[in-house]
């Protein structure tokens, strides 16, 4: 019973934690997708302009595993994992296909001139359903996708190479899960 | 005079904002039947918006509100009942997009958080209150020697005032 002045302490100590917990580690913008180890959804898109055959469900089932990147012209974030996807394109590491989301073919055509092409195949979801059946909420996310076209995981927001390494190189190193 | 006023100036400043933000609705389109819109607006206010978090897709500008608003009136317009809406939600965002949670194992303890809080509050009461009595009562018991009962019957019998005073 000494150690009663405890409670008051002990209880204050509980509350910052779990607040601490809340404001620094618990990231509440991003919403882990709905579809893990779930197929993708069913989908045909035509390929923007000059940029390779088009994009459906069947083309993510390769047999490996490949990456699905949803990216628009008007998406200042995607200028900045670019860099990354041409980097991955021009070792050969993974085959990546891009999902151009509400964006025009001409502004989306013009963007990958100016900036390259990763892509094996790009599909316009010009009205942003097709966006909406893969529970994307913000551009852009990155879908890493099994060789049975299944949904391994999601990246929210720009691909890093940090987080390339974490979370999607196990992926690719354990072949065909 | 001049104490009414500047509260009277500024309700009548601010009173216009009242009604904006009551009528901060977004409508694009509306279903044709109006018992189906009054049903896409009930849903749609009980969606999140993904983009800015705690407000309704009812309530949000952001576009992919305005998209998800979209397609709410366009289940109800195939003939979804307000759970399949909400199921094809649901499917693609997750619980999340619920802003209110469905009462299941993985929301157990955000349902039942409270009233464990609560009951753990009241028994917490409930010991505290009770030693206390007991402290109370114990000292209330404790009997007075023989030599303090005599003094005190010889102070009440007696006139003279005590030795304090």
């Amino acid at each position: 019973m000494r150690l009663r002045f405890l409670i008051p302490v002990a209880t204050f100590a509980g509350i910052a934690v779990v607040m601490w917990y809340a404001l620094f580690i618990l990231n509440l913008t991003e919403i882990p997708t709905e579809f893990v180890s779930r197929p993708a959804p069913e989908f045909s898109l035509e390929p923007v302009p000059g940029y390779g055959p088009g994009l459906a469900q069947a083309d993510l089932a390769t047999g490996k595993v490949v990456l699905l990147n949803v990216f628009a012209s008007w998406c200042v974030a995607c200028m900045a994992e670019h860099p990354i996807f041409m980097e991955l394109k021009a070792q050969d590491t993974v085959d990546i296909y891009g999902l151009n989301y509400k964006d025009t073919p001409d502004a989306a055509a013009q963007w990958l001139t100016r900036h390259g092409n990763p892509y094996q195949r790009t599909g316009m979801d010009l009205k942003g359903r097709v966006g909406i059946d893969f529970g994307v909420y913000g551009v852009p996310e990155t879908f890493i996708i099994s060789s049975d076209g299944k949904i391994l995981d999601k990246i929210i927001g720009p691909v890093s190479k940090d987080m390339f390494e974490a979370r999607i190189r196990p992926f690719l190193n354990g072949a065909g899960s | 005079m001049t104490s009414y006023f500047r509260p009277l100036l500024l309700a009548t400043l601010l009173a216009p904002f009242i009604v904006l933000s009551a009528a901060a609705v977004f409508i694009e389109e509306k279903l044709d039947d109006p018992a189906q819109e009054a049903r896409a607006r009930e849903i749609s206010g009980e969606i999140r918006c993904l983009v800015c978090q705690n407000q309704s897709i009812l309530d949000s500008n952001a576009d992919l509100a305005k998209d998800l608003r979209q397609i709410v009136r366009e289940r109800i317009s195939f003939g979804d009942t307000d759970e399949e809406v909400r199921r094809y939600l649901v499917d693609r965002y997750g619980d999340w997009v619920l802003l209110n949670p469905p009462f299941k194992m993985t929301t157990l303890f955000l349902w039942l958080g409270p009233v464990l809080i609560f009951l753990l509050g009241a028994f917490a009461m409930i010991v505290f209150l009770r030693n206390r009595n007991r402290v109370v009562e114990g000292e209330g018991s404790s009997k007075l020697s023989a030599a303090e009962e005599t003094e005190i019957e010889q102070l009440l019998k007696s006139d003279k005032s005590g030795k304090n005073s």
